[in-house]
């Protein structure tokens, strides 16, 4: 009988993980692959998939404009909406794992309230202010209401329902000021900042995907490295302690993994929703819960969505082009409904 | 994914103990709720005294101001801001209850996010205007919304369990406001004549669109509290109910109809107003344990209290103007909720 899973071994280390992880990871990873190339080629100077290829190895194609276009405009851009729901996917998993809750997401650390409170206040408050300080105002903004949650939940020890209800409480006050601004705002700087508020990978360069890439860099891998201890702690506080985990530690190391990668995608593309919710909900339903199989392919769930989003939201009514934020839910959400009516069957 | 994440924070102690103490909180409640209305009719843009608000209940004079103000728009406010109160707070406990989800409130039937849709669709597309027709159109999106997250959550081996219906209300209600604010960031129109709808206010209600709504929310109210005893063997689990004896099916619909009923209503009169419902429980719980018997009428006496003292320091705080209720609710009860899991949640 074959058996359920598959075990990877490396020198002293080893981890199981689902039989299923490898083949749909990599069928993930090429339809992101595919969708990213579709994605620059598209557009106002329609580029032929071979040659989008040929243009980002650095292979002469005989087209001069295409190395300003693809390397220049749209790679950048690809890239920034693939690491931005990767991170997306991961930190919600996180949230998910830790506090044993279905509905958790980055929003529960006070991710996105914190960053729209203090986008949408600068953007109301301050008339004309350049849209370059918004990323670093928007990072700040979410570390900051994060940290605070962390330290009002804090009380002798940390406890994940604490978390989960000060998040709430938290994440009510800041968003009931993020509507203050909206409904007494100048239209045109509420409209502007609705805009922000969906999140979009519009004009995104090198200069966004760097940063987003070093702390992806950084946070991802450990992600995958703290799935056992994930794994532990969402059997609940006592296995997890009984299992020999250090769970204050641990959790804390989780937590400020999952905040790191939200925030950098805030500060990279704005409030993106509906990704950090749904990404590990589908990973779930494809691969099963095991953390070490699943975090990666919520990773690649999170960053097809989003650039399968953008996709449509740029060709959908182009030359008018929506912004991904607003898209990500519209394909996720029948995605996931699909997912719900094949297991009926099964 | 464990679904056991119970709505009561574990390892709380219930603060009031025997049924004399909670039959007298409950009294104290009702007195609050009393103050709380005389205090919302007597304050506003014209401060008017208690002896004219008497005067104005029990003796009233048409050729004077004060009471035509009484009579014609304080009274009302309190009401509509009373049983919209009441029908979030008994809604919201009602969905944590059966969910077993402390995060859950009616927004997670869709409910809230249906209703803006329709009404933004109703603005966009028909070219209505007027608040009592936002109110059918309301109504309508919430229950359709509800019906559909109900029957998503169904699909599957062990028909709606709480997780299903949790998760499948997550992401219809993501679904659904990406389409809302895709609408409105291309209709600047729409947008201008919305925003104030979609933060929630009990100001300027026709007390007609409550006797409209009345036949619904009474038979919610009616429902919701006749199930008190089964939504707290239900918040146990569902296996403990069914092992109880309970037909788990017909209680989770019963429940579910009567939460679309009270919250589709609150929604239709007053607009989405946020927090009361996700939070007014918790507050009760942390005093009156988890026999929802007693946590259901808690919840509507604190949620009116609440919805109305909102109200009132929503309207005084820049005055002559004012400010939506459902952005003051969150204001004024965040950190007072904070303080209570700081003070209650022990682990």
């Amino acid at each position: 009988m074959q058996q359920p899973w598959i075990t990877l071994r490396l020198g002293q280390t080893s981890i199981r993980i689902d039989r299923r992880v490898p083949f749909i990871f990599v069928v993930c990873i090429l339809a992101t692959l595919s969708a990213m190339v579709i994605n620059i080629g598209v557009g106002e100077y329609p580029i032929p998939a071979i040659d989008v290829v040929k243009t980002v190895l650095h292979i002469p194609t005989g087209e001069e404009d295409y190395n300003f276009i693809v390397n220049t405009l749209r790679l950048p851009r690809m890239l920034v909406a693939a690491l931005v729901g990767l991170a997306l996917g991961i930190s919600g998993a996180i949230m998910q794992g830790l506090t044993r809750n279905p509905l958790a997401d980055p929003s529960i650390i006070g991710i996105s309230s914190g960053a729209s409170l203090v986008a949408v206040s600068i953007l109301v408050l301050f008339k004309g202010i350049s849209s370059n300080y918004l990323p670093f105002a928007a990072f700040g903004g979410a570390l900051l209401v994060a940290f605070a949650i962390y330290m009002l939940a804090w009380r002798g020890g940390d406890s994940p329902i604490r978390l989960i209800l000060v998040g709430v409480g938290l994440g009510a006050i800041t968003s009931a000021a993020t509507s203050m601004m909206i409904t007494f705002g100048n239209i045109n700087d509420v409209q502007r900042a609705l805009i922000w508020l969906t999140g979009s990978v519009y004009a995104r360069s090198w200069g966004e995907f760097w940063p987003l890439f070093m702390w992806v860099l950084v946070f991802a891998p450990l992600a995958c490295f703290l799935a056992r201890d994930l794994n532990a702690l969402n059997l609940g506080e006592d296995v997890a302690r009984g299992l020999g985990s250090n769970v204050t530690y641990k959790r804390g190391l989780l937590l400020i993994v999952a905040v790191a990668l939200a925030a950098a995608t805030v500060a990279a593309a704005g409030t993106i929703g509906f990704v950090g919710l749904m990404a590990p909900h589908i990973a779930r339903r494809l691969v099963g819960p095991d953390h070490s199989g699943m975090l990666p392919v919520a990773a690649m769930v999170g960053a097809l969505v989003v650039v399968c989003a953008d996709l449509v939201g740029r060709t959908l009514f182009a030359p008018i082009e929506l912004p991904c934020g607003l898209i990500t839910a519209a394909i996720g959400a029948p995605f996931f409904v699909y997912l719900l009516w094949r297991q009926r069957k099964s | 994914m464990a679904s056991a994440t119970v709505a009561r924070p574990r390892g709380e102690m219930r603060f009031v103990r025997s049924r004399a103490a909670l039959l007298l909180g409950l009294l104290l409640c009702v007195g609050a709720l009393l103050l709380a209305m005389l205090a919302s009719i007597a304050f506003g843009a014209a401060d008017i005294s208690a002896a004219t608000v008497w005067q104005a209940i029990f003796a009233f004079d048409q050729s004077s101001t004060s009471h035509l103000i009484i009579r014609t728009l304080r009274i009302p406010r309190a009401v509509v801001a009373a049983i919209v109160g009441a029908a979030l707070g008994v809604a919201g406990a009602m969905m944590q209850g059966l969910t077993r989800n402390p995060l859950a409130d009616t927004g997670i039937l869709g409910i809230e996010t249906g209703a803006a849709l329709s009404v933004v669709c109703a603005v966009q597309f028909l070219g209505i205007s007027s608040i009592s027709l936002y109110a059918i159109f309301a109504f309508i999106g919430a229950a359709l919304t509800a019906a559909a997250v109900y029957g998503l959550g169904s699909l599957g081996r062990g028909g709606p369990t709480p997780l299903k219906v949790t998760v499948a209300g997550a992401a219809i209600t993501a679904f659904l406001s990406s389409i809302t604010t895709g609408l409105l960031i291309f209709n600047q129109r729409t947008l201008e004549e919305v925003r104030f709808w979609m933060a929630g206010s009990v100001a300027g209600r026709d007390l007609k669109l409550l006797v409209q709504a009345s036949p619904y929310l009474i038979v919610g109210f009616v429902l919701a509290l006749a199930l008190g005893r089964q939504i707290t063997t239900l918040s146990l689990g569902d296996d403990v109910a069914k092992g109880l004896g309970q037909r788990t099916g017909w209680v989770k619909i019963l429940a579910a109809i009567a939460t679309v009923l009270l919250a589709g209503c609150a929604v239709a009169v007053a607009g989405p107003i946020g927090f009361v419902g996700l939070v007014i429980p918790h507050m009760v719980r942390f005093f009156v344990g988890v026999d929802y018997r007693w946590v259901l009428p808690y919840c509507a006496l604190v949620g009116a209290c609440f919805l109305i003292m909102s109200d009132v320091v929503a309207r005084l705080v820049i005055r002559p103007s004012e400010v939506p209720v459902g952005i003051m609710t969150a204001l004024i009860g965040g950190p007072f909720f904070i303080y209570l899991v700081r003070w209650r949640v022990k682990r």
